[in-house]
């Protein structure tokens, strides 16, 4: 055939195959994609601090484990309160005349997705501790330790940021563990990945391949919720799986005068509210997991028992009508601001 | 007293068991002595001389040269015979059988019972039925000695009868015999008894081989010369692409290692985060890429029947290269990177280094093909020199500012990177296959119309599917749909190219064993379709749910870039380098490289697959993240052990190519010889 044996028109009719199709597939979308979206109204542009934060985060390649991305399926629903939309990644642009867009939505979970990590794990302590090494904190991470954005000093200057870093974390090195400006600039970063809310009247999009949900034996009674898997995902972090949290920066649950009062309505206070109380202490302060993670009466029930039951706690335990009923007292009481 | 009845029963069954031996005994002593006499009636009755001439006539080559040899020297034979023959009398006879019967069975059945009687009983029959046993024995052996006494009588009698015979007429016949016995073939009926002459160099025997450890396998075909500045052209690729294959790799162990040890090192430069890209784009730019333009370099003339268009200018994309992944690599460690889309973490002014060295090249394939002298354009240079102008088109799409605002970004990501490792990697790859596969096993491809097929819809599916790596993301449902039905349509070019490519196969498969580069196309062709169907069954929405974000990405893309990319160039390697430079890397050290870098690739990818898949179980069911994370842990270590494996593979590599570029400084005997003959002769004028 006269196609095949002429180079020319071979490889130019290959070429234009090809790119045609190129132009279909991929410049045609991203050209429309770029035009029709922009940011919500009401997203919060980066702060001067938490855009450095992100260069950092883009310089050390923590897309590799870290996605951005909440997918429209429910297994996702741990990560956000809805689905990503186009309109979340609209205000990215080329960075530099060197450097891309980072859209940083990665392809990669080995860590947890960073799309709401501001509202899930917000405490500045926490972060530091985690980036010094994150083993401190999380036993079984596999996440590098960043403690080259750390200085150890033998004093603290005026300014400084302290670090409480127990000692088997240093090496062997004395003094004190300040965290440098790169350090503060991630954490903003992290601090300021939120979802936005949508405008009030536009309904998020759905999660799909929703879980049936299990019933147990009569349906208006819903499975009891897990307490370990609960406290796993939402308290762990910083009170460790073995109650004992973390001297100096997080407080025991174990045997905690909180934990273990008849009367709950502190404890539900504190996991619904968050917590300063602590902060002369050298405690950090804690953030309201319940509100921040919507944690359904049910959800906290099963928390506070479990805490109440493990580590040589023998509190009593609280039932779900308790947990509602002290719930709906304080929505009153704490009206929003 | 039931028990009493037992024993009774018992032996009475043992008594009549004892009659039954007597009477087999009895019965087969009957039929022997009677074969006995039959014979001697016989032996009385046949004619002699008949049975003499019979006897003549069954002599064996042997016993006719004894006979000549007995009648000339002397004439004892008989005697002779007849003392060989008496060595064979054993066993006198000596005693009566009839003495075992003396001994009678019969008791008082009153004391039957009785243990003690039992135990007697039992004791008694133990000799008589060793008697019976002897007695058999004996009555053989007298049948026995009968024979050979009338056996030694016939003789007797057929050497008087021989004596008797005129002399002359057995002689005659029995040298007649003796000549048709000893007929053997002289094994040059067929080959004549010419010396024999390698008139063609076919035969090239290799002295003092020693035993061989592992199995011979064949030498590489001289083939027409090449331009020795071509070979250096293309050594230096291959060589350079070996460099960043242990480079590139060395950072992947140590990042698999960092798995299991995340504590391994606190420093900026080898974070993880800093040295994945580090790793991908090694070996994706420096490795594979140099190593399968290093080949192009070979084929594209080759098959063009032509000499290359510039030497010069395949330099020039060597050095762009090359310089693009050393500053590329040392950027990334840096921390300088273009924004994290995978494969295109280089910033534009480095990958635009290895894009000129692309168009360079596109330019010399392009002028040697308009200059070739055949017809036809072989099917390989479709597939490489349309894999040299789509890895343009790719690169140009990808680095352009114009279409990256926003999810703009993505979308152009999720084509790139796909279409990096399919248009560019595989597209090329196969026209490597097309033309090493068919020379190795010396036959033509099986079907060139399979390969336009495979051509054409590779590139009519592949250019659709980059998107699925983005599924449930917010980039456009349709889009993804698109991407996913693309995945299917991979189906038809996966299939077409491993067919044709195992078609080619048949017939030839006993050439698979005595070759050292046809195994690794052929982990190659299957990893070429496993692979790639994995990757379809992976682009579904229902199998996203539970292998999208997990390691199982990983263990996809290095079943595919390993064991279809990797495979194929190294088979293309070991077909090409001996061919360059003459020089064979030993057979024991390719196949530790062989073995290691495919038990490691299972090792590594089997317990990948199988933890990712229970791991997004895990994540579908709603288990805390750190669960999962936890979970892996020992999927990890294997991962770690099989990539060392991998590892130890490439060291065997790298030493092979050394065996097949170094000089080798033991001196060839042959050479040396030659050598000392030159100068004697101007010397003596």
């Amino acid at each position: 055939m006269e196609l095949f044996d002429n180079h020319q028109t071979l490889f130019r009719t290959a070429f234009l195959f090809f790119a045609g199709l190129t132009v279909l597939v991929a410049i045609i979308p991203a050209l429309n994609n770029q035009r029709n979206f922009a940011p919500l109204p009401n997203a919060e542009p980066l702060s001067e601090a938490a855009a450095k934060g992100k260069a950092i985060f883009i310089a050390n390649g923590c897309v590799a484990c870290h996605t951005q991305q909440v997918r429209n399926v429910d297994m996702d629903k741990v990560w956000g309160d809805r689905p990503s939309i186009a309109a979340d990644y609209a205000g990215n642009h080329r960075t530099d005349f060197w450097r891309n867009t980072a859209t940083l939505m990665g392809s990669e979970r080995t860590g947890p997705d960073l799309t709401n990590i501001g509202k899930r794990q917000p405490g500045k302590e926490w972060n530091l501790v985690h980036l010094f090494n994150p083993r401190i904190v999380v036993g079984q991470s596999v996440m590098p330790a960043y403690s080259w954005l750390f200085e150890i000093k033998d004093s603290a200057d005026k300014g400084d940021v302290l670090v409480n870093v127990p000692k088997e974390y240093l090496n062997g090195l004395q003094g004190k563990v300040v965290a440098t400006p790169d350090a503060l600039y991630l954490v903003a970063y992290l601090q300021s990945l939120k979802q936005t809310r949508l405008p009030d009247g536009n309904p998020a999009p759905e999660f799909l391949y929703k879980k049936e949900i299990k019933t147990t034996g009569d349906a208006s009674k819903p499975a009891a919720a897990d307490g370990v898997a609960l406290y796993t995902a939402n308290c762990q972090s910083c009170h460790q799986a073995n109650g004992e949290g973390l001297k100096g920066a997080f407080p025991p649950l174990k045997g905690s005068p909180v934990v273990l009062n008849e009367n709950p309505e502190q404890m539900i206070n504190i996991i619904l509210n968050g917590y300063t109380g602590r902060i002369q202490e050298g405690y950090g302060p804690m953030p309201a997991i319940g509100t921040l993670n919507n944690l359904s009466p049910e959800e906290i029930t099963a928390i506070m028992n479990h805490e109440k039951s493990s580590w040589g706690n023998n509190g009593k335990p609280v039932t779900v009508e308790e947990v509602k009923k002290v719930a709906d007292f304080l929505k009153i009481t704490t009206a929003p601001k | 007293m039931k028990a009493a009845l037992h024993t009774e029963n018992g032996l009475i069954f043992c008594l009549s068991l004892l009659l039954l031996l007597l009477l087999i005994a009895v019965v087969l002593l009957k039929v022997k002595t009677s074969e006995v006499i039959k014979a001697n009636k016989k032996l009385n009755i046949t004619n002699e001389s008949e049975r003499f001439r019979q006897y003549i006539g069954n002599l064996d080559s042997k016993q006719i040269e004894t006979y000549f040899k007995n009648k000339y020297p002397g004439k004892e034979s008989a005697a002779n015979a007849a003392s060989k023959i008496s060595m064979l009398r054993v066993f006198p006879a000596l005693f009566s059988p009839v003495s075992l019967f003396a001994q009678s069975t019969a008791s008082p059945a009153t004391i039957f019972s009785e243990t003690g009687f039992l135990i007697v009983i039992t004791l008694v029959l133990i000799p008589i039925l060793l008697g019976i046993v002897l007695m058999i024995i004996k009555v053989m052996n007298l049948l026995k000695q009968n024979r050979i006494r009338r056996s030694l009588e016939e003789a007797e009698k057929l050497a008087r009868y021989m004596s008797s015979l005129p002399e002359e007429a057995l002689s005659t016949t029995l040298i007649k015999r003796k000549q048709a016995l000893d007929f053997r073939l002289t094994h040059s009926e067929l080959a004549g008894h010419e010396t024999a002459e390698d008139e063609k160099g076919l035969i090239n025997i290799k002295s003092n081989t020693g035993l061989p450890v592992v199995a011979i396998k064949k030498k590489a075909l001289k083939r027409p010369n090449i331009d020795p500045a071509l070979t250096r052209l293309i050594l230096w690729y291959i060589g350079t692409a070996t460099f960043w294959l242990l480079f590139g790799t060395s950072i992947g162990e140590y990042l698999g290692i960092k798995f299991v040890a995340p504590d391994a090192d606190h420093i900026s430069w080898l974070s993880f985060g800093r040295l994945r890209p580090v790793h991908t784009n090694a070996v994706f730019w420096g490795w594979a890429s140099l190593a399968m333009l290093g080949l192009g370099y070979y084929i594209v003339p080759m098959v063009s029947n032509t000499a290359l268009y510039s030497i010069k200018k395949g330099w020039w994309t060597l050095i762009l290269i090359n310089l693009s992944v050393v500053l590329g690599s040392l950027l990334l460690m840096a921390g300088i990177n273009n924004g994290g889309g995978e494969y295109r973490e280089y910033i534009w002014p480095v990958m635009a280094l290895f894009g000129i060295g692309l168009i360079i090249t596109l330019n010399n394939f392009l002028k040697t093909i308009a200059k070739r002298t055949t017809r036809e354009i072989y099917i390989s240079n479709w597939y490489m020199v349309s894999a040299v102008i789509f890895a343009l088109v790719i690169m140009i799409v990808a680095y352009l500012p114009f279409w990256q605002d926003g999810l703009g970004e993505t979308i152009a990501q999720g084509y790139y990177m796909h279409q990096g490792v399919g248009m560019w990697f595989m597209l090329f790859t196969l026209g490597i296959v097309y033309y090493f596969l068919p020379q190795q096993l010396n036959k033509p491809i099986y079907s060139y119309s399979l390969g336009i097929l495979a051509f054409w819809t590779q590139i009519l599916f592949y250019t659709l599917i980059g998107s699925h790596h983005f599924v449930f993301s917010p980039i456009p449902w349709w889009l993804q749909t698109i991407a996913i039905v693309g995945s299917m349509g991979m189906i038809i070019p996966v299939a077409a190219g491993t067919t044709n490519f195992l078609m080619t196969f048949k017939g030839a498969w006993y050439k698979l064993p005595g070759s050292y580069t046809l195994p690794f196309f052929l982990v190659g062709i299957i990893f070429y379709f496993t692979g790639s169907m994995q990757g379809t069954a992976e682009a579904f929405r229902s199998t996203n749910l539970f292998w999208h974000f997990t390691d199982f990405t990983v263990a996809h893309s290095h079943m595919t870039m390993y064991g279809i990319i990797c495979f194929f160039l190294w088979a293309g390697i070991y077909a090409v380098i001996p061919r360059l430079t003459g020089k064979e890397p030993p057979q024991i050290t390719v196949g530790a490289h062989f073995w290691l870098a495919l038990i490691g690739l299972l090792f590594y990818t089997v317990p990948l697959m199988y933890g990712s898949t229970l791991k997004g179980m895990m994540w579908v069911e709603g288990k805390p993240f750190i669960d999962g994370v936890a979970f892996m842990a020992p999927y990890w270590l294997w991962r770690a052990i099989g990539g060392s494996l991998m590892w130890f593979s490439h060291l065997f590599f790298a030493y092979n190519m050394y065996k097949m570029l170094a000089e080798s400084n033991i001196p060839d005997v042959k050479d040396i010889a030659l050598e000392k003959l030159k100068p004697q002769a101007p010397a003596n004028l």
